[in-house]
């Protein structure tokens, strides 16, 4: 089936969640509203002919100040059977930053998605144990929002295990002198 | 077991462990020698290559790529640089295409021979880490010839390769393939026979195909396990769809089987070379698209028939907003498993975001599963058997 089908298929079946679909060399993505996402991915893995049984990548996309709502959570869905991709996204506002996790379908959504709140601070309803995992757990923000500073001076904002070692270095250079 | 003599542990293993191979950290909760619960914590190595990239241009981006899996950087470059050239549309040469392959083979076997030699040292099989590393010293030599590194080597560029190969080092690199066969068959009498390896792989740390999908997992982690996978086959990508391989896949999904399908890949990766060698093209080396290193305007280009849309909402802004933003995910096969690159791009010379699907990060979340009810020493096999690099794994 090829991936114009698949999005004509699932605008059939959720009618009211589709917001859009576009097809930009040979990738179709399908971008749907949060509420369900979960309904949506279930069909398309459990679905016969469909068949997305494996879930490539989970990530976000910040799009601060060019639209609302400002989060777009990535799926990247695949069939090892059928040999097609397709790309789900679903649209998280800043005010409600939560959407249904998806770690009962796929276990390695449990990662995906602890990464995910970590740089983007996008909770999970639903997740085991969300908890940052490539930050230290006491880290303050959320590193690949837009409006986080690329530049590593961050002043008073700077990780407080990193404040604390520069002090203790400071005291350690006085006793060498 | 007596209940009176045992009591559970908490057991810190990492992050600086010689066998974690980079900077993992595992947390192990053992009952005697089983283990009950096993914990990964990665994140030591993050040093934020995607956020870094957002500041940067496409061609500044491409070093970054280098420091994801240092063990195969040729990978991880022809991967960014097919992601930026689906955006641009534009086609490759067909001799930049065999060069490619051809190398980004050479990284597979350079990756493949140092996994073995830890992999091995780690389970008590220490006679064959300086002969892979003898061997692997061979293919970083032939590397530095045409790129000028050994490990980091920012060769391919968007629509092309860097510099041209020579004929010297196309010699060089055929007697390679027609000693190496024999060596791979030196390591196996080495291992194969080894009752101590044969008895610390076979029938550990098993998942069964199902499982292995659902944990995400690929490469020859996943072939193992008998699920036919491979990015190269189903999803081809330079010259890999006019050259002819097999894809090894295993029955078990022990960490034996897994062992076995890098050891077929090694020979399977030699023949790819020899045909690419044989096959190799004259002609130029870079599209006449490609983009100048200082790069002003958005690289994108889109025809009329590349983008379809349709819209099921009232909103007037959105189409611009869909025209503005367009995005690609391209993957793939590195020595590990499918690497993934997610560029959303708009009218920057910036990529917008851009994301690596990492392999070692699924498979080092896939350690839980594999070490639950194994043994101590098995942890370590584990870990070399899944085969992870941490530079990749925390980006």
């Amino acid at each position: 089936m090829n991936l114009i089908e698949i999005g004509k298929r699932i605008k059939d079946k959720f009618p009211e969640k589709v917001l859009w679909f576009r097809c930009f060399r040979e990738e179709c993505d399908i971008t749907v509203i949060k509420e369900g996402i979960r309904d949506i991915l279930e069909y398309l893995k459990k679905t016969p002919t469909l068949e997305f049984d494996y879930l490539i990548d989970l990530t976000a996309v910040d799009f601060l100040g060019i639209r609302e709502p400002r989060f777009d959570v990535v799926y990247h869905l695949m069939s090892i059977k059928h040999r097609h991709r397709i790309r789900v996204k679903a649209q998280v506002s800043e005010e409600d930053c939560f959407i249904d996790s998806v770690a009962d379908i796929w276990i390695i959504a449990d990662w995906f998605e602890r990464e995910c709140f970590d740089m983007f601070g996008i909770e999970f309803k639903g997740h085991p144990s969300l908890k940052r995992i490539l930050m230290p757990e006491d880290w303050e923000g959320y590193p690949l929002r837009k409006d986080y500073p690329v530049s590593s001076d961050l002043g008073d904002k700077e990780w407080k295990a990193y404040k604390e070692l520069k002090e203790l270095s400071k005291e350690w250079k006085i006793n060498e002198s | 077991m007596n209940p009176e003599t045992t009591k559970e542990l908490l057991i810190n293993m990492g992050p600086q462990h010689p066998a974690t191979h980079g900077v993992l950290r595992l947390i192990l909760e053992v009952e005697g020698e089983q283990i009950k619960k096993c914990t990964p914590y990665i994140g030591y190595l993050h040093r934020g290559i995607e956020k870094l990239s957002e500041d940067l241009t496409y061609i500044q981006a491409l070093p970054l790529t280098d420091r994801l899996d240092y063990l195969s950087s040729l990978i991880n470059n022809v991967g960014f640089c097919l992601a930026v050239e689906k955006l641009m549309g534009i086609e490759v040469p067909e001799r930049a295409k065999f060069i490619r392959t051809m190398m980004a083979e050479m990284a597979r076997i350079c990756s493949h021979l140092l996994w073995i030699a830890t992999h091995a040292l780690d389970i008590g099989a220490m006679t064959v880490f300086l002969y892979a590393m003898r061997d692997r010293e061979r293919l970083l030599e032939l590397f530095e010839m045409v790129t000028g590194a050994r490990l980091t080597v920012s060769y391919p560029r968007i629509g092309g390769v860097r510099c041209d190969v020579s004929n010297e080092f196309l010699n060089e690199l055929y007697q390679f393939t027609e000693e190496f066969p024999k060596k791979v068959e030196e390591y196996e009498t080495l291992i194969d026979r080894n009752r101590v390896w044969l008895k610390r792989t076979k029938g550990i740390g098993v998942i069964s195909a199902e499982e292995a999908i659902n944990w995400g997992l690929t490469g020859p982690t996943l072939r193992g396990s008998g699920v036919y996978y491979d990015v190269r086959k189903i999803f081809p990508y330079d010259a890999y769809d006019k050259v002819d391989f097999e894809v090894p896949i295993g029955k078990n999904g022990d960490i034996y089987d897994r062992y076995k399908c890098r050891m077929l890949e090694f020979r399977q990766s030699v023949k790819i070379i020899r045909q690419c060698i044989e096959k190799l093209p004259e002609g130029a080396i870079l599209a006449e698209e490609a983009p100048e290193i200082r790069l002003l305007t958005s690289p994108l280009k889109i025809n009329k028939d590349d983008l379809q849309f349709e819209i099921y909402m009232e909103d007037k802004k959105i189409e611009d907003f869909i025209k503005k933003f367009t995005e690609v995910y391209v993957s793939v096969e590195a020595s590990r498993g499918e690497l993934g690159f997610y560029i959303v791009c708009d009218d920057s010379p910036k990529p917008y975001r851009m994301r690596v699907r990492a392999p070692s990060f699924v498979h080092a979340a896939v350690l839980k599963r594999l070490c639950e009810g194994a043994f101590i020493a098995d942890v370590i096999a584990n870990i070399g058997s899944v085969d992870i690099v941490l530079g990749e794994c925390d980006r």
